[in-house]
């Protein structure tokens, strides 16, 4: 855990531990529902949570001004705020609303960070690149105005980026190092600071209900039927592997745990390298070359004589990538799906 | 290929393989490498552990391979199938080959053989007996062609050293034992990059994707300052000196490429790729499964020895990795060009029989240009 100080756990809360802030602070969780003095900041959280999953986080009334916390008793406000969101989508266990709340809360910590970086001295190892060492394992020194870190850091976040700029040919590259501003070292980062606060929400057990939280709770239960999509699954393909081709179409990041049961299943099926390459034309790290290679490889056709086979339900069910419906039972693999068997 | 032809190639690999063992040895960590080899008419054999040098030789001696490989990349279990294996890292490979560098010379030292009726002829499209298309090619030595592919050499390393900071002991340049170079890198901070972030590296070295931006050219109100400078290093650097040539020259050159406007200046881009990137074949770079051929052994696309190459610039590869024996043999040969091995040059035959050395009798026969002459013997 990073040694934080008072501002810098306002700016950036999801890097403290909650039961030890809280903890430090002489407060309990249950204090917050029944505690007339403490319910406000309960409303508060709410707001953070509403005006995150609305896409309009200027609505949420942050007590932080200027890059610095106005004043010593909103501190804490603002730190108890993000906990108690933090607990209240924990609570509710809508997935949609974490990662929503989770991809603003990157977003206002993205702007400190950058601003943060701008203000640190060469070869300092001051708390944003330590965030970002410890957060993300990039490497990063000051250099002058810039940021350096290795190719290999850089390359392994910047193949998520559809943009040319992106490319490797398009960084001033020196010596095995690459050279960033502090704006395009933060974007580097950002989509993966939204999955860590985003895994902060969703990991762990759900928490029994605490007394004074369920209005709240039952608000967003409601609100989040706003983002419910409804998941149709009939027809030939089990729901993992329609799933998985939404995620594709969606041009949302398909893991490599993903793409493995996707192509392997399509290959079993029959379909050829040249009829799967398309599903993963809007992956945000397509590239066309690496994609033939790749099926070439999993259908065993690109010398290894290996043709890879789909995994089992239960390994998909540890990858969380299984979406499970009654024509599933008693299937051990995806293949079975849709062949009756008595 | 007929069964007096392969008997001839085996015992002259044979020969070479026991006289040469001090020069073929195990990578690195060889007990978490894949070895395959292949026999001459005949698949290929994958997923084998050898453990050290003395295996090797054994396997050598006593499969007489045409071809022998090993894999790039460190796996738990490389004798497993390749979903077992656990992938572990890989060196990084890249390849460079004198046919991609599509040179004028190519034509005069390619032949073609007709797929259809085997007709052997000097290079074209058609067979001028039947008339098919389908002509397979075989090029032959050629000076200029091995020139062109260690200029390109010379170029990675360039860009290997400066740019992508790997250390030049690091760095090893084979002969690939037929037409080009396969330049190894060890123990660089790219082992554990995946195929994906390999091809990152590659569209660098090949300056492939490249936006105007990057030399300073913007869409609307580009500035003078922005463009690249002579003294700078990486591309903005190497653009300069291949752009403006000189200091001098360089406000002029920008005016007109101001002036010529932001999409001319993409199209230029693109060209310039061909100029100035290296070309290496990607796919190759990409793979992080792939079975290489073993440094040291013998290529059977002709007899030629996949060899270091300690000085890339003075390094002959016609006659440094030509290693099989002068023993004089008796081939039927059709081959319509001439070739240099060994410093001799040889040929153009037409449907003769000759005697020649092994060396070059192996060459033509790993070719389908010669056969062993059946009256011998
Ligand atoms: S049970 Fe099997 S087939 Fe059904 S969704 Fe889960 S992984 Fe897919
Ligand atoms: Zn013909
Ligand atoms: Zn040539």
């Amino acid at each position: 855990m990073l040694a934080l100080g008072q501002d810098e756990i306002a700016k950036y809360p999801f890097l403290a531990d909650a039961g030890q802030y809280l903890k430090e602070q002489g407060f309990t969780l249950e204090q917050f529902g029944t505690d007339p003095d403490l319910a406000p900041l309960i409303e508060k959280a709410y707001n953070r949570i509403h005006a995150a999953c609305e896409g309009d986080p200027q609505s949420y009334k942050s007590d932080i001004i200027e890059n610095q916390v106005s004043n010593t008793a909103a501190l804490p406000r603002e730190v108890f705020s993000f906990l108690l969101s933090i607990v209240l989508l924990k609570l509710t266990g809508i997935p949609t609303l974490a990662k929503r709340f989770a991809l603003s809360e990157a977003m206002r910590a993205e702007s400190y960070l950058e601003k943060d970086l701008k203000n640190i001295s060469n070869g300092s190892n001051e708390l944003p690149i330590r965030i970002i060492e410890d957060l993300f394992s990039i490497t990063i020194k000051k250099h002058d105005d810039f940021f350096v870190m290795p190719i290999s850091d850089y390359i392994k976040h910047s193949v998520y980026f559809h943009e040319r700029e992106w490319k490797l040919i398009n960084r001033h590259v020196e010596n095995g190092q690459v050279f960033l501003t502090p704006h395009q070292t933060v974007r580097l980062v950002r989509k993966e600071l939204g999955t860590y606060i985003t895994s902060k929400i969703l990991t762990g057990k759900k928490p029994s209900m605490i007394p004074g939280f369920e209005k709240f709770v039952n608000n967003l239960l409601s609100y989040s039927k706003k983002f419910s999509v409804s998941v149709v699954s009939t027809g030939e393909y089990p729901p993992c592997i329609k799933h998985a081709i939404e995620v594709l179409e969606k041009g949302e990041n398909l893991p490599h745990s993903g793409r493995f049961m996707l192509a392997t299943f399509l290959l079993s099926k029959g379909q050829s390298v040249d009829q799967i390459a398309p599903l993963f034309k809007n992956a945000p790290d397509y590239n066309e070359r690496v994609t033939i290679y790749q099926l070439n490889h999993l259908a065993g056709t690109s010398g290894s004589g290996t043709q890879y086979s789909c995994p089992s339900c239960e390994k998909l069910r540890t990858q969380s990538l299984c979406f499970a419906i009654p024509e599933c039972d008693n299937i051990i693999t995806p293949l079975q799906f849709g062949k009756r068997t008595k | 290929m007929n069964e007096h032809d392969v008997k001839f190639l085996e015992d002259s690999f044979k020969k070479y393989y026991f006289e040469h063992f001090d020069q073929i040895h195990v990578p690195k960590k060889t007990s978490e490498r894949e070895f395959g080899y292949q026999k001459f008419n005949s698949g290929m054999i994958r997923h084998i552990s050898i453990k050290d040098d003395k295996e090797l030789h054994l396997l050598l001696m006593k499969n007489v391979p045409s071809d022998v490989y090993c894999s790039n990349a460190y796996y738990s279990f490389p004798n497993l199938p390749m979903n077992e294996k656990e992938w572990k890292e890989a060196d990084m490979i890249f390849d460079i080959d004198s046919k991609d560098l599509h040179l004028d010379c190519r034509m005069s030292h390619t032949v073609s053989i007709c797929g259809n009726c085997k007709t052997i002829s000097e290079y074209s499209n058609q067979c001028k007996n039947c008339g098919s298309a389908k002509l397979d090619k075989k090029s032959l030595p050629c000076k200029n062609c091995i020139e062109g592919s260690k200029n390109e050499v010379n170029k990675l390393s360039e860009i290997l050293i400066d740019d992508l900071g790997v250390d030049k002991n690091n760095i090893s340049v084979y002969f690939s034992g037929n037409e080009g170079f396969h330049v190894y890198v060890y123990d660089s901070q790219f082992q554990n990059l995946g195929s994906r972030e390999r091809s990152e590296l590659a569209d660098y070295i090949l300056f492939k994707g490249v936006i105007p931006e990057t030399f300073g050219m913007k869409k609307f109100k580009p500035e003078r300052s922005l463009f690249p400078d002579l003294s700078e290093k990486g591309w903005r650097g190497r653009f300069s000196k291949e752009v403006f040539k000189t200091k001098t020259k360089r406000p002029k050159v920008v005016t007109e490429l101001i002036s010529a406007g932001y999409s001319q200046f993409q199209k230029y881009l693109e060209t310039l790729s061909n100029q100035i990137g290296v070309r290496i074949d990607p796919n190759v770079t990409i793979d992080i499964h792939r079975i290489f051929r073993l440094p040291g052994s013998l290529n059977s696309k002709s007899g030629l020895t996949k060899l270091y190459c300690k000085n890339i610039s003075r390094f002959e590869p016609y006659s440094e990795a030509s290693l099989l024996s002068d023993e004089k043999v008796e081939v039927l040969a059709q081959c319509p060009v001439e070739f240099k091995l060994k410093n001799r040059k040889f040929g153009p035959y037409n449907n003769e029989v000759i005697s020649v050395p092994t060396f070059a009798a192996v060459y033509m026969i790993c070719k389908n240009l010669a056969t062993v002459s059946q009256n011998v013997k």
